[in-house]
């Protein structure tokens, strides 16, 4: 009886079937806003950010202070070769990799990165993810909110950190060739670091989302975003090569390199856009891989 | 109104939910009724949409629940109280489902109030008792003021005052008009709450009928026999298709035949009886007795 009349009055809409208790209406807005209580709402999330992100600042900063002390008691450009040798390279000293300590960013990948995972993981190995859908079956749109907000949060982390830390960093070796902005290469630096950590957040939830177990994704995660960038990093086979190239954490490596210092790029490297591609290409992936599991299986 | 058409749903090889139509009308408190197994949960994951089938349908006021784009407003949900995260506190995750339907904020103290959980409203829901739990499990299922409620097992945890709350509020819901559906493993839990019933086992429908249908059909069948000539009896009935079972103090429980039959067979064979009276089977051995062949995990002892 019921099935009738929703077919014959045509009624295609939320509020048709709700004369009684007119239902609002669907937006997405409501989606962001249900995300953003539940991210903010665990006390561990503000916490591992924080954290996280005053770490690898930490670690840029002190490296930066570091050079300074050591530059200043050091002669600018490196002695001549001993006769007989091949001149070296002149290798100035490089004010840009203080901004971006590689080891410090892999942390802050692997922290957000775990976030993401758990953001995802979290809502299956609890069993809330039944609940979710109950209250909102749309369960891409739950996705594309979840990815949003997490992706907001990232970014504006990763604007702060990688800003301040460029910003501070060369300003303590600004004796020792330190940038600014309008430097070649230096927005392009800031700009790569601060999408990195919303990139990895949300192949985070991507792995997240395949494994649905906590250790499980998390080892994942690191391991494909840390790990395989150096297993591939050998140049003897163009595909090993090529495959290290396609990896989040090689495209950051090429995006964040001072142009204006003479770098041994490798036998096959990576091109500027190249990497830009790897970011779009991984994000991309990320979403798509995410929607489609988390919309098809069972709970 | 819940309306379900063979519905099956196959996980490998077993299957959990096999060809299975009901309809659960509004107004009524249904008691869904099967052993441990007998696929009552995965029955209400399809309803929710949360598993999809192998095959048949299930719809909810007319349609497919998971064609909704938000659910609360339709239907109120408790399939299991652990189906939160523990690191929230009881507000955020009611809030959190309020944002998230468009649902105005108030309704979070409203529930939070009529489930009597002001007062740990702050606390995290990971500290919270199993009834605790079960009371915010229906906190989530009201904040939509539904037509139609889930509740999966909701009387587990809850103390005795939190069963009678409970009952009422059902009572309460159905009389509003609403289709209320209750699960249970134990009909003594349903006997005080429901007045419709749906029996599974083994994923396959046993009765879809009111509690009075229910008992009078599957209650009163039994007769105790007590005899001192126990040679003879025992095959006599069976010959005339009763089930015979012997009790360990003696008597034999005798189910199939009238007890003016039995009683007719004893004399014409001249089969002494020193004691012959039906029982009155309580509904619980009703429905034990009913989903006996479809009960997945048995013990041996009570076998015939």
């Amino acid at each position: 009886m019921n099935t009738d009349t929703a077919t014959n009055t045509g009624i295609d809409t939320e509020a048709g079937m709700d004369t009684a208790t007119a239902a609002p209406q669907a937006r997405f807005r409501h989606l962001l806003a249900a995300e953003w209580i539940k991210f903010w709402s665990l006390r561990s999330t503000a916490l591992v950010l924080v954290a996280g992100a005053l770490t690898t600042f930490g670690i840029c900063v002190n490296a930066a202070r570091v050079n300074a002390d050591r530059l200043a008691h050091q002669a600018e450009l490196p002695p001549e070769p001993p006769s007989g040798k091949p001149p070296m390279p002149q290798m100035v000293y490089d004010p840009l990799g203080a901004a971006y300590v590689s080891p410090a960013w892999a942390l802050l990948m692997i922290v957000v990165a775990a976030l993401g995972a758990s953001v995802v993981f979290g809502e299956y190995t609890s069993g809330l993810i039944r609940t979710t859908f109950a209250a909102v079956p749309a369960r891409r749109a739950v996705v594309a909110a979840k990815v949003t907000v997490v992706g907001a949060v990232t970014l504006v982390l990763g604007a702060a950190v990688s800003g301040s830390s460029f910003g501070v960093t060369q300003a303590i070796l600004r004796d020792h060739y330190g940038m600014s902005l309008t430097d070649p290469g230096a927005l392009r630096a800031v700009t790569a670091s601060a999408l990195l950590l919303p990139l990895c957040a949300l192949i985070g939830m991507t792995v997240g989302a395949l494994i649905r177990h906590a250790a499980g994704a998390v080892v994942s995660v690191i391991g494909l975003l840390i790990l395989v960038p150096q297993f591939f990093a050998g140049e003897r086979y163009r595909w090993v090569a090529e495959t290290g190239n396609a990896m989040p954490l090689t495209a950051w490596d090429r995006l964040v390199l001072n142009p204006g210092r003479d770098y041994d790029l490798g036998k096959y490297p990576l091109t500027v856009t190249e990497a830009w591609c790897v970011y779009g290409a991984w994000a991309a992936a990320a979403v798509a891989v995410a929607v489609l599991v988390v919309g098809r299986r069972d709970v | 109104m819940i309306e379900v058409e063979e519905l099956t749903k196959r996980y490998g090889t077993t299957i959990a939910v096999d060809h299975l139509s009901f309809t659960v009308r509004p107004g009524h408190v249904t008691g869904f009724l099967g052993p441990n197994g007998a696929g009552k949960s995965t029955t209400l994951r399809l309803v929710l949409g949360l598993n999809t089938p192998t095959g048949g349908a299930v719809t909810v006021d007319g349609r497919p629940f998971a064609e909704r784009a938000r659910g609360l407003r339709h239907i109120g949900a408790l399939l299991d109280a652990h189906d939160v995260h523990g690191g929230r506190t009881a507000r955020a995750h009611l809030s959190m489902l309020t944002a998230g339907n468009g649902l105005p904020r108030r309704r979070v103290a409203e529930v939070l109030a009529e489930v009597g959980l002001s007062e740990a409203a702050g606390r995290r829901i990971g500290g919270f008792s199993l009834g605790m739990k079960q009371r915010l499990g229906i906190a989530a299922a009201l904040l939509g003021d539904p037509p139609v409620l889930l509740f999966d097992e909701p009387l587990n945890g809850l103390d005795p005052e939190g069963v009678l709350w409970v009952r009422g509020l059902f009572r309460r819901l159905a009389d509003e008009g609403r289709t209320v559906l209750v699960s249970s493993h134990l009909m003594r839990e349903m006997e005080q709450t429901a007045e419709d019933l749906v029996v599974i086992g083994r994923g396959r429908l046993i009765a879809a009928e009111s509690l009075g249908d229910f008992a009078a059909r599957a209650t009163g069948r039994r007769v105790s026999v007590r005899t001192p000539d126990a040679g003879a009896l025992p095959s006599l009935l069976a010959a005339e298709g009763a089930a015979v079972r012997a009790e360990p103090d003696g008597s034999y429980t005798v189910t199939g035949l009238p007890a003016e039959r039995i009683g007719e067979l004893a004399f014409a064979h001249g089969v002494r009886l020193h004691e012959l009276s039906p029982k009155v089977a309580s509904l619980e051995e009703a429905f034990i007795e009913l989903t006996a062949d479809s009960v997945e995990f048995t013990t041996s002892t009570g076998a015939v």
